[in-house]
């Protein structure tokens, strides 16, 4: 393998892509077979990715094409959808606001699976409006009004219409808006 | 729907959170599975002569 084989760089989107699964599935062992099928499909169709082009966008598709076709042969074997993520977390020390951190899990796996998927792409990943949009395949107004919805109804999980019923704590937050400053584009 | 849309500070909140979320997977370990995987699918190319790519 030459170094200029985009297969090289799989590995370096393997967190992200189980991050993506992750908030698509809500289980964690789903997630990794789901990340395996992608990482196999990708392999074999390195030769539709075309060099020069966000390969974490391309990955990303691969996942959810393959979430979306799995989920339409399996409909719901997963009947816990909280228990199974929120247990994941409990896991992490205990830090300032993992309270809240837990709500909002528990809300946030509520949405549905396109407001959870349009949330993940361009407010947790970094991609644009117009990346998520080509990478779901609709248009951009719908990324939009996806991305509205699923923040709306968040606020009303989180009851965080009235103004600042939920502080997060700065220096958690600072840092991880500077990690993630890094790897978005 | 633009005045559906919530306010900017309520919206802050919301995507800091889903940073922290993402980002609490991200940074956990990758599975050995994984790596493991990615050797598999470089042997079974080599066994095949890896005349395709290159």
């Amino acid at each position: 393998m030459s170094d200029s084989d985009p297969r090289n760089e799989l590995v370096d989107h393997l967190p992200a892509l189980r991050a993506f699964a992750l908030s698509l599935t809500r289980n964690g062992a789903v997630a990794d077979d789901m990340v395996q099928d992608t990482v196999v499909k990708a392999w074999t169709n390195i030769d539709k990715f075309q060099e020069g082009t966000n390969m974490r966008a391309w990955l990303f598709t691969i996942l959810r094409n393959t979430y979306y076709s799995s989920r339409r042969k399996v409909k719901r074997e997963v009947a816990d959808v909280d228990g199974v993520h929120t247990g994941n977390m409990a896991e992490k020390p205990a830090h300032d606001g993992r309270l809240q951190m837990n709500d909002f899990r528990k809300a946030f796996a509520q949405l549905p699976d396109e407001q959870r998927e349009t949330l993940v792409l361009v407010g947790a990943s970094g991609f644009s409006y117009e990346e998520a949009a080509e990478m779901c395949g609709v248009a951009v107004g719908t990324i939009k009004s996806r991305a509205n919805r699923g923040r709306k109804r968040l606020a009303e999980l989180m009851h965080l219409d009235d103004e600042d019923s939920m502080i997060m704590t700065d220096r958690a937050t600072v840092a991880v808006v500077a990690a993630n400053g890094s790897s978005a584009f | 729907m633009a005045n559906n849309e919530p306010n900017s500070g309520t919206r802050k909140q919301i995507d800091d959170n889903l940073r922290r979320v993402f980002q609490e997977k991200v940074e956990e370990e990758v599975p050995d599975r994984f790596k493991q995987l990615l050797a598999q699918l470089q042997e079974q190319d080599s066994q095949k002569g890896s005349g395709d790519h290159k």
